[in-house]
């Protein structure tokens, strides 16, 4: 007759839904975003999306895969906008465009699309375009920025000259640069009373963009989607490490506080070890995962020479992987104390 | 409650849909026109007919055997004639026929002769029989012979027996009725369990969307004066799965490598206890089942049902409406589609659901594995099913097994949470028939080359034997015609005759090592002339008398040779 297999019965749920979840836990930490630093985010994403969903539809149509189905299963999407989130927000529209190309199309589909990739798209896309174009990465604007709306769109599609004035550091590099500059004889405390660049825990704005990121991620457990092990093993890492040298030298070495706030840590906490596809799958095999991540995150943001360090300790871990879950592959019913 | 409960992780909370064949109480359903029952209803032997075409029964006759002890017997559902002992279409998700006895109701529905036995006045062992004669299986779906269940572990001390009432698949109620109308029989059903094991503990767990039956089955157990513990447990597929049951009543782990008995515990379904009462008590075997008639019908109910009604009478009681596409056969959950409607109603049969695309809608596409590891988190047996999955599609079976893909229950919890749709049930039952088919296949080529292995030994030991003897009798010449060169006429009359009274000799016993061997090989292998219907045999004996004085007159002359060139062949 006419039906398939038991169970006839199934839960309402599917990749699409589990993707738009994921891109509703984005919104607060994109409204703290338009709300400090104004709406060319908005612009950033919608260019990240439109990249992400043409490519797509290349590639699958090279693939020869049905159109349809995995266009609308969202997933390019989340990865357009988080690399939307990563990128300066004022960086050209080609250097989006060419992130997202190469996250959709090598990082994803090259290895075989949906569910395929060992490595986090989104950080390729991050890694490749910070290594091709180091200049054009590290430029942040500030949060005071004076350029109007029209300027800085200009400024996005390339009509105006890229003034040293409408872009500076992050508050991770300029922290990293004055206490290399100073050579020792500044101390973490005074470059932080900078009110300019730093508020009341880490970079002046940011942290209320964090904030966000954290909110959506909590709400995504409470969802269901993530679990907790990558996150707090990603906020361990960093937290201890972070810990451990600030109370060893808490005039070179920022607070725990500072370093969680600061860069891509709680969109990572929340948004990147906890991709499925490229992370890992067991319980014990996230928390090693996260936490692993999360250190040596640290170890680059503050001893390497990259302004921040979560995407290359990602890719790294990436690797790893299968070796994690191998080793950690929880015991199974009946057979409890006796693997 | 005193008691406490253990969880077991993973399970899916589906919608239970059992309401609305709860209206009514149990139905006695109609004669059907015509009975077909399998008489391979449970695990293990099939039991031969006992019956054949023509022949009047009664009801309750005894008329498939237990074939061994791991085997149940089938009885006649009532009374009138065999019409036939035929190949039917079975009660499987294969559409494979099975060997079928065919009856035709004489509507007096005229029982055997019941004996109701006191069970306490016999020896345990006699206990066992009587159920194995009664055709007592587990009536929760697995059909194991019960009688083989109800011998306690000699190592192990036997803590609890824990008694399956929790019926967690969403649309079935058969369990639910039959505590809720019969409480007291199910109870004394139990009672004869534990007489036979002599657990320390009797738990009976039911889940606690039933509190009609757990207050029935506590009240019962009252009235008898029984200790049991009559315990509501949380409502969560697949709590009915006995080893989950057994985890949240106990907080044992069976694992699958062993025997709940191993770990002190033993389960048995309430619906297996009922039969078991009546079969030693009244001395009914099983003959009938209570199955729910649900889904997409006018009149859900439960009805208690001849064993060996087909399908298409047993709809007619529910009136199915015009949009069903099929029929379910047990729950939603792990049931399957029944081939046809000729297909009879089984001991297995607990449930039948009318399907239609509203009630099942079709799944959408399946998507790639995001490996979200919602599967994992809904495995109640803590596996990986989405690396089983995995491996499975790549048909690295070896890894299956790593992944102890025979942990797996395929209670379907992973594809029902599954958010890429994948069929992660089909995938493993694929695994694991193919690790099966594999091994089957590996034994077979073990022994072919085994058995080659021994004729090439066999082979070179006779030419070794032979170049031997040559000699010898090489030998033996040259001495003669040392020690009487002169004498060589009686030499060359005698020296030919030495190596033909050896080659007689060899013939003789290669007939014998065949004969043998032959005698070896028919004791050993099963005949496929096992399982034959009481026709077939009867020909097959006709043909054998006639064959007699054939073969009496070939004995008389034997030809070693042939025979031994017919031998290796095989």
């Amino acid at each position: 007759m006419h039906f398939t297999t038991p169970p006839y019965l199934v839960k309402k749920t599917s990749v699409q839904s589990v993707m738009l979840q994921v891109l509703a836990a984005l919104l607060p930490g994109i409204a703290a975003y338009v709300w400090i630093f104004g709406p060319m985010i908005l612009l950033q994403i919608a260019i990240a999306t439109v990249a992400a969903l043409a490519g797509e539809a290349f590639i699958l149509k090279l693939r020869d895969k049905p159109l349809k189905l995995f266009l609308s299963d969202g997933s390019a999407i989340v990865t357009a906008w988080l690399i939307a989130l990563a990128f300066p927000p004022l960086a050209p529209w080609w250097l989006i465009v060419v992130g997202t190309l190469i996250a959709i199309i090598v990082a994803k589909h090259l290895y075989g699309g949906l569910g395929q990739n060992p490595f986090n798209p989104a950080m390729i896309a991050f890694a490749v375009c910070i290594v091709s174009f180091p200049a054009l990465m590290s430029q942040w604007p500030p949060v005071d920025l004076q350029a109007s709306l029209g300027d800085q769109m200009r400024l996005v599609f390339g009509l105006l000259p890229r003034l040293d004035a409408m872009s500076g550091a992050t508050p991770l590099d300029a922290l990293k640069t004055a206490l290399k500059v100073s050579e020792g004889t500044t101390t973490v405390s005074s470059v932080l009373a900078d009110a300019s660049t730093f508020g009341h825990l880490a970079g002046k704005g940011w942290e209320w963009v964090m904030a966000g990121y954290l909110l959506g991620g909590l709400w995504l457990w409470q969802r269901k989607i993530i679990t907790w092990h990558a996150p707090t093993g990603f906020i361990a890492g960093i937290a201890l490490l972070a810990g451990a040298l600030w109370l060893w030298q808490p005039a070179a070495f920022a607070t725990p506080l500072f370093h969680l706030f600061s860069g891509g840590v709680m969109l990572g906490a929340f948004f990147i070890v906890t991709d499925p596809v490229s992370g890992c799958t067991t319980p014990k095999g996230k928390l090693i995962f996260g936490f692993a991540a999360g250190a040596l995150a640290y170890l680059i943001r503050v001893f390497g020479g990259y302004p921040d360090g979560v995407a290359f300790a990602v890719l790294l871990l990436n690797i790893c992987v299968p070796l994690i879950d191998m080793y950690t592959q929880p015991p199974i019913f009946g057979k409890k104390g006796t693997q | 409650m005193l008691q406490q409960l253990f969880k077991f992780k993973g399970g899916v909370k589906p919608q239970t849909s059992k309401t609305s064949s709860l209206h009514e109480p149990i139905g006695q359903a109609p004669l059907p026109a015509r009975l077909i029952v399998p008489l391979h209803q449970s695990i293990g032997g099939t039991p031969n007919p006992l019956v054949e075409a023509g022949e009047h029964v009664l009801k309750g006759q005894l008329i498939g055997g237990a074939d061994g002890w791991i085997s149940s017997a089938v009885h006649a559902p009532t009374s009138g004639t065999v019409l036939a002992i035929e190949e039917h279409i079975a009660a499987h998700p294969s559409g494979l026929s099975t060997l079928s006895v065919i009856i035709e109701p004489d509507g007096r529905d005229e029982w055997i002769e019941r004996t109701p036995l006191d069970y306490r006045t016999l020896p345990p062992e006699r206990v066992r029989e009587i159920l194995r004669d009664a055709g007592v299986v587990g009536l929760g779906g697995a059909v194991f012979p019960s009688h083989a269940k109800l011998t306690a572990s000699k190592t192990v001390p036997m803590d609890e027996l824990v008694i399956n009432g929790a019926e967690c698949e969403p649309f079935i109620t058969c369990d639910d009725l039959l505590m809720r109308e019969r409480a007291e029989d199910v109870i004394r059903g139990v009672a004869i369990f534990r007489d036979l094991l002599m657990p320390k503990r009797v738990l009976i767990g039911i889940e606690d969307n039933k509190p009609e039956a757990v207050a029935a089955l506590e009240k019962a157990v009252q009235a008898l004066g029984e200790n049991f513990e009559v315990i509501a447990v949380p409502t969560r597929y697949p709590a009915g799965g006995a080893k989950q049951l057994i985890r949240v009543l106990t907080g044992k782990e069976v694992p699958a490598a062993k025997r709940s008995t191993d770990l002190g515990v033993q389960c048995f379904n309430v619906a297996t206890a009922y039969t078991a009462y009546r079969a030693v008590a009244h001395g009914e075997p099983v003959i009938s089942r209570i199955v729910t008639l649900t889904g997409n019908v006018e009149h859900p109910r439960n009805w208690e049902v001849l064993i060996g009604t087909p399908l298409r009478e047993f709809i007619q009681l529910g009136k199915p409406k015009n949009d069903t596409n099929g029929y379910l056969m047990g729950g939603p959950m792990m049931g399957f589609e029944m081939p046809s409607l000729d297909a009879p109603l089984v001991k297995a049969t607990n449930c039948i659901i009318a399907a239609s695309p509203t009630l099942f809608p079709q799944p959408p596409p399946e998507m790639p594995c995001i490996r979200c590891g919602a599967c994992a988190e809904a495995c109640p047996h803590e596996l990986q099913p989405f690396e089983m999955y995995w491996f499975a599609h790549a048909k690295n079976f070896g890894k299956t097994q790593e992944y102890n893909i025979f942990d797996c229950i395929e209670c379907g919890c992973c594809s029902y949470v599954c958010p890429s749709h994948i069929p992660l049930v089909q995938y493993f039952r694929f695994a694991k028939s193919e690790i099966w088919a594999r091994e089957r296949d590996k034994k077979a080529s073990d022994l072919a080359k085994a058995r080659f292995e021994f004729r090439n030994l066999r082979d070179e030991r006779e030419k070794a034997e032979k170049a031997e003897r040559l000699a010898k009798a090489a030998a033996a010449k040259a001495v003669e015609k040392k020690a009487a060169p002169v004498d060589s006429g009686a030499a060359l009359a005698t020296s030919p005759d030495a190596p033909v009274n050896a080659d007689v000799a060899k013939k003789a016993t290669i007939a014998a090592a065949i004969e043998r061997a032959r005698v070896q090989r028919e004791t050993a292998e099963p005949k496929n002339t096992d399982g034959l219907t009481i026709a077939q045999r009867k020909e097959i004996a006709e043909i054998e008398a006639r064959r007699a004085p054939l073969l009496a007159s070939e004995q008389t002359a034997p030809n070693a040779e042939t025979q031994r060139t017919q031998s290796t062949d095989t």
